[in-house]
Order: C-alpha cells, then structure tokens, then sequence
C-alpha cells in the first residue's frame, strides 16, 4: 500500500479471466484487497445478472446463519473468536457447507420446537400444581364456613357433600397479574356481584414457554350459582386469557391428582434438563465453527457479487472485468491471480500426448492430426469468433494438444516403421536372403528366417524393421515388444509421479515417499531390468547350426520375464528347457525372494505409516489451528466430541496439502 | 559387429533437446514450463528409440516371410539370387 497522505497513481486494468478459474482468481485479489471493480453491467437489472442464483444461495445461507446466530446467543453460549480467518470455500465445498448449514438448522429447530413443547406442557402443569394447592386453602375455608372442619370431614358421608356443592358452582384456573383487577370487575358485572372470586397469587415468576419471559400469576377461584353464569363466566375467562383447570370438588380425589401432578413434574423437569443439555451441547459445537462459515458465506457472497459486476465475452469462454489498482500494486495484483489459476497439470503437457503416440503410432495419420492441429492454430482468429458444433468445440478446445499429438505420433509411427500401415526402408534392412538357408526351387510357400543365417547383426538404425511388414509372424514379434514397451513405460512413469509427488516435510518423505518409491522400485522396475537383461543376453545369433546344440543365452533358452515375475510373486521356482540355466543370474532365486520380502515391508509402513505418525504427535502437542493456505474446509464431525473434532481438522488440513500434486 | 554411431548420434540428438535447450531456454515466465517440456520431450523419445534399437539387438526369432516376397527383397535390395521360378 501507498503513503497514507499523498493519493497514489492508478491504473485502470482490465482483467481476462476464465470463467472456472474466476472464483479462485476473485478470491485471491479479494485477500490482497488492492482494486476496484467498476461495474460493467450498469444498466442490467441486478435480477437479470450471471450469478443471481449463487448469491441467493448464499442469502441463504446467509440467513440460515443468523438464525444459528440467534439460538446461540438466546443460550448465551461463548462465539469463540476465530484467531485466523478463513478464505472463501471451494465451489465443491460449497454444497457441503450448504447441506450442513441445512442440516445444522433443521436440528436446531427441531430442538428448540421440542423444548416449547415440553415446557409449555411444564407450564400446565405448574399452574394446575398451583392450582390445586392453593384451593386448597380456600375450600378448607368453605368447609369450615360450612361448619364442618377438616378434623371430621372424614366421617360424614360423601353424598352429604355433593350435594352441599350441588348448589354452588366453581370454576378454577390462573390468570397475568396484572388482569386480576379488570377481571374482578368484569366478573361483577356480569354477573351482578353474584360471584363469589378467591384469589391467591403464586410467588415465582413462571416463564412463558414461546418467549421465554417471565411473568407473575394469580390463581383465582370463582364460586358461582347456575349453568347459565358458569358459560358467562368461562367466557370472560377466555377474554382474559386466563387458563382453566379441572379442580375436583372432594378433598381426596384433589389430594390425589396433586400427587400425580407432581410425580409427572419430575419426570417432565427430567427430560426438559436433558434435552436443554443436548441443546446446549449442539450450540457450543456450532458456535465454535460459527464465525468460520460466516466468514466463509460472506466471502462467497462478496466473490459472486464481484463477479457479477464482470462483462460476459461474446464467445462465453472469457470473463472481463475493470478495475483501478493503485501503479505500485499491480505486481501483487499479478501475483494474486497467477495464485488463482495455476495449472497443475503441467506435465500432462508431454506426457498426455506421448502416451497416446505409444498407442496410436502411425505418422501417416499422425501427419493429418498434426495439421488438423495446425491449421486450427494458426486460424484461430477466424475460428475463434466463430459459432461451432459441439463436437469441433472439443477439437478446438484441445488445438494445441492435438498439435503436439500429432507431432509425437509422428515420431512413434516413425519407430514403429509404419506409415499408412505401410514400412519405408530408409537405412536397409538388417536381414538378407541367404542362399545357403534358401533354395528357390524347393516346394515351400513359406520361409522363416533365422537370425544366426540371415540376420547381418546389427539392428536396424532406427525403429523397427521393414523386413516385418510383410511377415506373417509379425504380430508375435510385434506384440512382445509393444508390451515390454509399455510396462518400461508405465513404470518409469509411475516412478516419475511418486518423485514429482515429493513433499518437504520429512515425516511424508519417510512414510510416504519411500515406501512408495521402494515399491516401486523393488518389485516393477526390477521387471524392466530383467526385460533389458533379456534384450541384451539372448540373442539367436548364438544358436549352432545344430538344433540339438543348445545354446545357454540362444533362442531356446530365452526366459520369459514374464513367468520370473509371476514366481517370483508366488514365491515359486521356476523351470528351464533342457540344458538351460534355470535362472539368468546366479542366486537370481535369493535376490528375488529378499526383493519381494522388502516390498512387502514397505506396504504396512505406505498404509500405517503416517495415520500413526500424525497420532503420537498429536499426543506430544496441544492440537494446531487449521492452516490458511488452502481454501476454507468444511467441517464435517461437528457432532463429535472435542478431541476427534481435531483429529478430523487435522487429518484434512494434511490431505489438504498433498493433494492436488498427482 | 554393432556399429556405435547410431547410438552416439540419436542420443547426441535427443541430449541435445533435452538438456541443452532447456539451458538455453531464454528467460521469462514461462521458462520452467518449457523446460519441464523439454526435458520430458527429450527422456520419453530417446528412451523410445533406445528400447527399439536393443530390442533388435539381438533377436530371437526371425521373420516369416511368403516365398515371393523372399525373391522380391532379394532382388529389389540387392543380394539377387539367381532361379528359373
């Protein structure tokens, strides 16, 4: 950044971005934070942009957010403030973040519809509780106005009782406090002073299960006389919101209802206790995750609304956007976007198109995919305007590799010695017509060539060749090397990605890299020597004259590398034709047997290896923040308890680092 | 007797594309890519070329071939052998 008091030299860059590396290169100026877009859409309707539905998505979420928010801080659960601040979330992880976002939400919800449940159903029976209890007060009191005492209300007959009540009605329930008075009066009018109210207030505060506030109460009971007074009377209650309660008129039957109100009571506090501790479990869980993704959304949100201010290019394939950048940034500014778009499939370049030479090889067609390739290159500023099929927009996509296709099929087609399927026999075939071997008088269709007669004992210079074009064991000759070929190939390309995957911390290099590498090396390209062994050692030049002359290193000798391989896996001997060494080097058994038995070694340290390295030492060090370098992570085991969740953390920064290098 | 030359002469050449244009590769951003390129171009063909050359070496089986285009070669790449066919 600039001096703070003199205004700096701006530039007004445009910027050219693919629109799949867009988000990662938006992301990155974002983080140095050093431009200024300018809105090229000015005139569309902000609903009529590229990226409206990503930025719904992340009001959504957005929302979803709050909501979490809301219930954290209802339970006054702790938000822990995030020491690093993550960057915006892969596209991929998008989808993950949403899905637990949803989820998360619907669990909280579901909580806490549950727990409204569950308490107002605690509320009831509070009140009925206090109901209960408090009349008891005053129906002792009638009781005793009625000239009987609780002492021998037992002796007289039940049916006395009834019908004393007979005469007076009552109705029993709970009201705010702070209606009582409008209540009394409302009920003294309408009824005349005909009724007869007792009230009693309860002395904590009960909480209202949808808000949570706390509001004082009155138990009241109303004595009246006559059916048509108690539906005026219930009637007021309701207008009062005052709730109502059954109250039985006998000593014992309320005796034994408050009994069963209060065992019900306890069971309820029970399960509410729980269920406020698993609420309060999820919400300490999210809140620890809760500023991450909202930075994370917000980010994503900022990146989309960015990239709405983008001009789409005509063809679609290109992103332009403006912006001001100060003169003295423009270097990070570079640096930021190279960040964003960096290929990791640099060496793909060669090797994508010299696989696929090894197995096309024929430079003539080479020849026209080479042009083809061409000819879209250097028309490009015609073709690329153009409207094209589906099909041609894949070819043109890949102009350059199926350039550099053709240029390598060209070569390999030349090695194979076929173009058009057709040999050109540049440097003179190495095999001759011998007449000692050759009597063109004989009666024979057919003649095979013997390399200790015909071959001149030098092979031919480059590629394979001629003289098999038109052999009819062309194919047997052909095949054993085409796949000596690609097993030398595929290894030594095997060995290449394990060594380009090399990482610089040691524990990778010791636990990952070596075993891998000794693998490798051990068993496969052990199998490559042995086919070079075998190309150099037998040879049928060395066969007599005599076929029952053997030869050690002649043609009937000659091992097959691929049964050794095979033995050597199984542990088995192998067996020879007779006269024959079984082996092609002494102790070849031993040396076998030791390779095979290291391989084996490696394998439990490539598989155990690290999982157990990452837990001893997360033993010996209190668990690390997730490292910033990568894009945000989502994570996944929010339910788990504290020490897994860092496993979780840590196991995927790590994976974090590695991937992406294959 | 195998003669060295087309060895010394094919890997001159490919040594040439892999290791001595890489060094002279001129210097700007993308000069690590095309020397990646490079390198990698030069070891996969000569390794091609290495691997058919040795795998003639020394053969083991010769071809097949139909009586008349015995003559044929005979008598188009020199050698011809004198018959009354």
């Amino acid at each position: 950044m600039g001096a703070m008091f003199r205004s700096e030299e701006m530039a007004l860059a445009q910027l050219f971005i693919q629109p799949e590396a867009a988000y990662f290169a938006i992301s990155e100026l974002g983080e140095a934070g050093c431009v200024q877009f300018r809105d090229l859409n000015e005139n569309v309707n902000a609903f009529q942009r590229k990226f409206v539905s990503e930025v719904r998505r992340c009001d959504e979420m957005e929302r979803k957010l709050r909501y979490i928010e809301t219930e954290v801080k209802k339970d006054s659960v702790n938000i822990p403030d995030g020491s690093e601040l993550p960057k915006a979330p892969n596209p991929r992880e998008i989808i993950d973040l949403e899905a637990h976002l949803e989820k998360t939400e619907g669990d909280i919800k579901e909580l806490s519809e549950s727990a409204v449940n569950l308490k107002s159903n605690f509320l009831e029976l509070t009140e009925l509780r206090h109901v209960l209890e408090k009349t008891q007060v005053f129906f002792n009191e009638q009781d005793e106005a009625n000239g009987m005492d609780t002492a021998h209300k037992a002796l007289i007959p039940e049916d006395h009782n009834v019908s004393i009540r007979g005469r007076l009605g009552f109705v029993a329930g709970v009201i705010n406090r702070e209606r009582v008075p409008a209540f009394e009066k409302m009920l003294w009018r309408i009824s005349r002073g005909n009724v007869f109210l007792r009230q009693s207030e309860i002395e904590r505060p009960l909480e209202d299960p949808q808000t949570g506030n706390e509001h004082y109460k009155t138990v009241f009971v109303a004595f009246f006389q006559g059916e048509q007074l108690k539906t005026r009377i219930k009637k007021v209650c309701a207008g009062f919101h005052a709730s109502l309660y059954p109250c039985p008129s006998t000593l014992i039957e309320r005796n034994d209802m408050l009994k069963g109100v209060r065992t019900r009571l306890e069971d309820l506090n029970l399960v509410l206790n729980q269920t406020k501790d698993h609420r309060q479990r999820v919400l300490v869980s999210v809140a620890k995750e809760l500023q991450n993704w909202s930075v994370m959304v917000s980010k994503m949100k900022a990146i989309y609304h960015t990239l709405n201010l983008f001009n789409m290019d005509v063809t679609k394939k290109c992103l332009i956007g403006e912006c001001w950048v100060p003169c003295n940034d423009i270097p990070a500014v570079q640096k930021a976007l190279a960040e964003g778009s960096t290929a990791s499939a640099l060496y793909t370049i060669i090797t994508f198109p010299f696989l696929f030479a090894v197995m096309f090889g024929d430079s003539g067609h080479a020849l026209i995919m080479f042009l083809f390739g061409l000819w879209m290159i250097l028309s490009e500023k015609k073709l690329g305007p153009q409207k094209k099929s589906e099909i041609f927009n894949i070819f043109y996509g890949g102009r350059y590799i199926i350039l550099l296709m053709g240029l390598f099929s060209f070569y390999t087609g030349l090695i194979y010695n076929d173009i058009f399927s057709k040999s050109i026999n540049i440097f003179q075939t190495r095999w001759y017509v011998n007449t000692t071997s050759f009597n063109p008088d004989e009666e024979v269709d057919e003649i095979e060539f013997i390399p200790k007669a015909n071959f001149i004992g030098e092979p031919y210079y480059f590629g394979i060749d001629p003289v098999w074009q038109p052999a009819s064991n062309k194919i047997i000759f052909l095949n054993s090397y085409k796949m000596k070929l690609s097993i030398i190939f595929g290894v030594l390309h095997m060995i290449f990605g394990v060594i380009v995957s090399i990482s610089k911390k040691y524990s990778s290099i010791i636990l990952e890299f070596l075993p891998q590498i000794f693998l490798l090396l051990l068993l496969f390209f052990y199998l490559v020597i042995m086919m070079f062994m075998k190309w150099l050692w037998y040879s049928g030049t060395l066969d007599g004259w005599d076929p029952n002359v053997v030869n050690k290193h002649g043609s009937s000798c000659a091992p097959s590398v691929l049964i050794y391989f095979i033995n050597m896996m199984l542990l088995s001997s192998s067996d020879a034709n007779e006269g024959c060494d079984v082996y092609m080097f002494d102790n070849q058994r031993l040396i076998q047997f030791v390779l095979v038995a290291a391989a084996f070694v490696c394998i439990p340290v490539m598989l155990l290896g690290k999982p157990i390295y990452i837990m001893c030492s997360r033993k010996n060090q209190p668990p690390k923040p997730v490292n910033n370098k990568s894009n945000g992570d989502v994570n996944q085991g929010m339910e788990l308890d504290e020490v897994s969740n860092a496993d979780i953390k840590e196991v995927s920064s790590t994976t974090h680092d590695e991937g992406g290098h294959h | 007797m195998t003669s060295p030359y087309p060895f010394i002469i094919l890997t001159v050449l490919w040594a040439g594309v892999g290791v001595l244009l890489p060094i002279i590769v001129p210097k700007g951003p993308n000069r690590g890519i095309i020397q990646v390129i490079l390198i990698l171009t030069g070891v996969c063909c000569w390794l091609f070329w290495l691997c058919c050359y040795i795998s003639q070496m020394n053969p083991l089986i010769g071809p097949k071939l139909d009586k008349y285009t015995v003559l044929v070669m005979a008598r188009q790449w020199g050698n011809p052998i004198n018959q009354t066919v």
